[in-house]
């Protein structure tokens, strides 16, 4: 049984087709990463999942429950049932590749609003909760600070707690270290791979080819919003039988 | 120059009277105007023309009419109508507190309803898109996210609309309201002193801007603390 499951996800921006069929299957401890070149449709592909980009075709399952899905105006497919969505939505939780922290809220009531106000926890709980996981990405010592105080790195890892507290399903990582400095990657990257040992099932959109080698139990490269090849990363990178593939990893340096 | 200390002193009394009539329409205006804005600002920033259409009509005839010609209309051009002067909102229609009020009132609410969308349109679009993928409903993101993050950012511009709002109560001193600028008119037209009367209305705003300004600046230190440059 699938944790996720999307089918063949089409989505077109006006007459531009961005996706053109793209398909993902994750079972319980899968991390997955998609890798492919800027407008190869990969973040559009990972934000349709949670529906904050409407796909205009396509299926996708949460523990083999099918979000409902409406045509609305222009053919894109919003949520037939909002409180679906929500439950759903919390059920999947996603890190942004600028963090999008709450700036107006302290790095404990960031990773504690979600719990409280959308899982209904108590305050007590939430707070426990969000300390343990501010501990185990590693800055529990910022718990007091706010995001505009912090180093980027320190933020992602904020961002990580948050989504952890949630203790969704399945996380979605969306270029999670694109825009952090080279030194501050290393700690991101890092608490990502605990994650993975942890047995988290995880869809990871990046551009560290050392994190899709060697963290990753299955990779998809898509070009121009489709699935160029997928399949193990060790063989996979190794040995790339597309291509383009072989371009696209030529052209990357690592 | 010659400064007549003594008529100010003899009057201090009515000044410090109009000081409690400019802080009572003050603290009116502002409390109704700000729930009136909330509500106004929200509907500003509907993509609905229904929504969004009644509001833009709205703040653009409070903010496009001058303050003067509203109070005039609220207070004589009401009192111009017989089904007006007949009807059960007479008693307050007629009384110059409430009409001033009620005018000032709805000039800061026009004022702030703009202050607020500007704000609300400035939110990061990351942290709205954060709280729809925590699996928040669109009443909990406003309530949760876009509202205390707009009303945190719209604070500066709005000390400036309540220092501006107490001065603007001055007009009040038009429809025969002894607030603090009718005290020194009172004082001008007794004394025949029009500078002394006029120079210690000013002095009385000054002080009231002072604190309002120390109160907004403490306000920002609380509220907006997560804008202010990182503290070794």
């Amino acid at each position: 049984m699938y944790k996720l499951e999307v089918t063949d996800l089409h989505k077109r921006y006006g007459s531009h087709e961005v996706l053109k069929g793209v398909s993902l299957a994750a079972k319980a401890g899968d991390v997955i990463s998609i890798i492919g070149s800027s407008g190869s449709g990969k973040s559009t592909f990972l934000r349709c999942i949670n529906l904050l980009e409407q796909p205009h075709a396509g299926q996708i399952l949460l523990n083999g429950e099918a979000l409902k899905l409406l045509p609305g105006k222009d053919g894109a497919l919003r949520a037939a049932d909002d409180k679906q969505l929500q439950r759903l939505r919390s059920r999947l939780a996603m890190v942004f590749q600028h963090f999008n922290l709450w700036a107006h809220m302290s790095v404990l009531e960031n990773v504690m609003e979600a719990p409280v106000h959308v899982l209904g926890m108590s305050k007590a709980e939430a707070r426990d909760k969000a300390e343990h996981y501010l501990q185990k990405v590693g800055v529990a010592h910022r718990k007091a600070a706010y995001p505009a105080h912090m180093s980027g790195g320190e933020q992602q890892r904020v961002a990580i707690a948050r989504a952890l507290a949630m203790e969704p399903e399945v996380m979605l990582f969306d270029e999670p270290t694109s825009a952090l400095d080279p030194e501050l990657v290393g700690d991101v990257l890092k608490v990502m791979r605990d994650l993975a040992d942890e047995g988290r099932t995880m869809v990871v959109v990046t551009h560290e080819m050392g994190f899709a080698r060697e963290v990753s139990n299955g990779l998809l490269f898509l070009h121009q919003g489709l699935v160029e090849e997928q399949g193990d990363p060790r063989e996979v990178l190794a040995n790339p039988q597309s291509q383009r593939l072989q371009q696209f990893l030529s052209g990357s340096l690592k | 120059m010659i400064f007549d200390y003594t008529v100010i002193w003899d009057s201090l009394p009515l000044y410090f009277g109009g000081v409690l009539v400019t802080l009572k329409l003050l603290a009116i205006a502002l409390f109704f105007g700000l729930l009136l804005a909330i509500p106004l600002g929200l509907m500003r920033t509907s993509r609905s023309l229904w929504v969004n259409g009644p509001a833009w009509l709205y703040t653009y005839v409070i903010r496009g009419t001058p303050m003067l010609v509203q109070l005039f209309l609220v207070y004589y051009g009401l009192a111009q109508f017989e089904a007006v002067r007949d009807s059960v909102l007479w008693p307050y229609l007629s009384n110059a507190t409430f009409c001033a009020c009620l005018a000032f009132a709805i000039n800061t609410s026009a004022y702030s309803a703009e202050i607020l969308a500007g704000s609300l349109k400035a939110t990061p679009h990351g942290e709205i898109e954060a709280a729809k993928a925590m699996g928040m409903s669109r009443a909990k993101l406003y309530r949760r996210i876009l509202l205390p993050s707009a009303l945190r950012r719209a604070l500066p511009q709005y000390s400036n609309e309540v220092i501006m709002m107490l001065h603007t109560t001055s007009l009040a001193s038009i429809v025969t309201l002894i607030d603090i600028t009718g005290a020194a008119r009172t004082v001008s037209s007794q004394y025949y002193l029009p500078f002394e009367a006029f120079i210690t209305a000013g002095l009385f705003y000054l002080c009231l801007t002072f604190i309002l300004v120390r109160l907004f600046k403490l306000a920002e230190r609380r509220w907006l603390a997560y804008l202010a440059p990182r503290r070794s």
